[in-house]
């Protein structure tokens, strides 16, 4: 993919405006998946906005974000970090076979209280 | 008074208690839920993306029913309130997403987001009133020190869900207070349990789960109650040693409609 192509998408898809970003880092304080990422919040804002978006499109970052909406509500200048992370996310996995989870995967990561809304919500996330 | 229902698919399987409890208790505060028909699932978690229509169709189609019966919409569940809520702004503010979901349904008339959207907690605050409430418990909860799990989804988006001051909310501890019991506060009631990713990452689950549940015991409570069926199995899951139940249960215990809440 072209990669003017693949910000503008993002940026389109998203509606974030990456440039409003004042680099507080208060996404990344309050994400509750921090420890797991390699790319934080304010790391898909930033990387986003300059254009380097090659690593984010191959980091199991995205699918780390719990989709919380922390960083949405608790950045001071609106930027909705959350809402790129799931832009990157959906550039890659509507791609053809770059499905995340497939149906294959759920039975062996179920339990007996397992409920629906666990199954959907991970398909949602993950897959096209 | 009538509302249109949407139970949602968790509701109809392993929560059913959630479901319930909920319609009993909504009976003896006369409302009654008028479950929607052919109601399809809501997906669980709304997508943000603004190009992202076909998800969201099954949303607006259960607010199309209740805008034609002209019924707010309640659920219980705090997925389904959180997609339906969120799908309904965006009709509201965004004409492009408007246009095209319209364009899918065709053959019907157009929808622009008219639909009251509540979640079963501010039916009871805004509809029934909590001072009403308080008048039908028969069985008040009194002494029991019941801690609120809001979770991430009954509150955020704050510019959109609208329900509550989404950093020190007060909803679920007004409930607690108007069925007789003791609401304890604590730090990590609108933090998240993992959510989802008890799929894939049950360590990560299992870390923000118990911060919730230690915290809530420290804070001195003997139960925890919740809107949400993911956040009541992450948190049992992941080994909470106090009892973790719907919210829907204490309610039809205090109103009388239920014998017991321990589990
Ligand atoms: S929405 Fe995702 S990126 Fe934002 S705080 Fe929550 S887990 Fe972190
Ligand atoms: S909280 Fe907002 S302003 Fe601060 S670094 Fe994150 S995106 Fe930028």
């Amino acid at each position: 993919m072209n990669k003017n192509f693949i910000q503008e998408e993002i940026l389109r898809s998203s509606g974030v405006n990456p440039k409003k970003c004042m680099k507080c880092g208060k996404c990344s304080a309050t994400c509750p998946a921090y420890d797991e990422m390699e790319y934080h919040p304010h790391q898909f804002v930033s990387m986003v906005e300059s254009g380097d978006i090659e690593p984010l499109l191959s980091s199991e970052s995205l699918y780390k974000c719990l989709s919380c909406f922390a960083c949405i509500d608790r950045c001071p200048r609106g930027v909705q970090p959350a809402k790129l992370v799931e832009a990157v996310r959906l550039a890659v996995i509507r791609q053809q076979d770059k499905n995340h989870l497939t149906a294959n995967d759920i039975p062996k990561l179920l339990d007996d209280e397992t409920p629906q809304q666990l199954i959907v919500s991970a398909f949602r996330k993950y897959t096209k | 008074m009538r509302v249109s229902y949407f139970p949602g698919c968790t509701l109809k399987n392993k929560a059913r208690d959630l479901d319930e409890y909920a319609r009993k208790s909504a009976e003896v505060l006369g409302i009654t839920l008028e479950e929607i028909p052919d109601w399809q699932c809501c997906g669980g978690v709304f997508t943000t993306a603004k190009n992202e229509v076909a998800t969201k169709l099954s949303s607006v189609r259960a607010l199309k029913y209740a805008a034609a019966k002209e019924q707010p919409l309640v659920s219980v569940c705090s997925a389904c309130h959180n997609v339906i809520k969120q799908t309904n702004h965006a009709i509201k503010t965004d004409a492009d997403f408007a246009k095209k979901v319209n364009n899918y349904m065709a053959e019907e008339t157009p929808y622009a987001g008219e639909t009251q959207v509540y979640h079963y907690l501010e039916m009871l605050r805004d509809l029934v009133g909590f001072d009403a409430l308080k008048e039908k418990v028969v069985n008040a909860l009194s002494g029991k020190k019941i801690a609120a799990y809001y979770g991430c989804l009954l509150l955020r988006p704050n510019s959109v869900m609208q329900m509550d001051d989404p950093e020190n909310p007060q909803i679920m501890e007004n409930f607690i207070k108007a069925i007789g019991a003791t609401p304890v506060v604590y730090a990590m009631r609108n933090e998240c349990c993992g959510g989802y990713i008890s799929m894939e990452s049950p360590d990560l689950a299992s870390k923000k789960s118990n911060a919730v549940v230690e915290n809530a015991k420290a804070a001195g409570a003997e139960m925890i109650i919740t809107a949400c069926p993911l956040c009541k199995y992450n948190l049992i899951k992941n080994g909470a040693d106090i009892p973790v139940v719907y919210f829907t249960q204490a309610l039809a215990e205090a109103l009388g409609v239920k014998e017991d809440t321990n589990e």
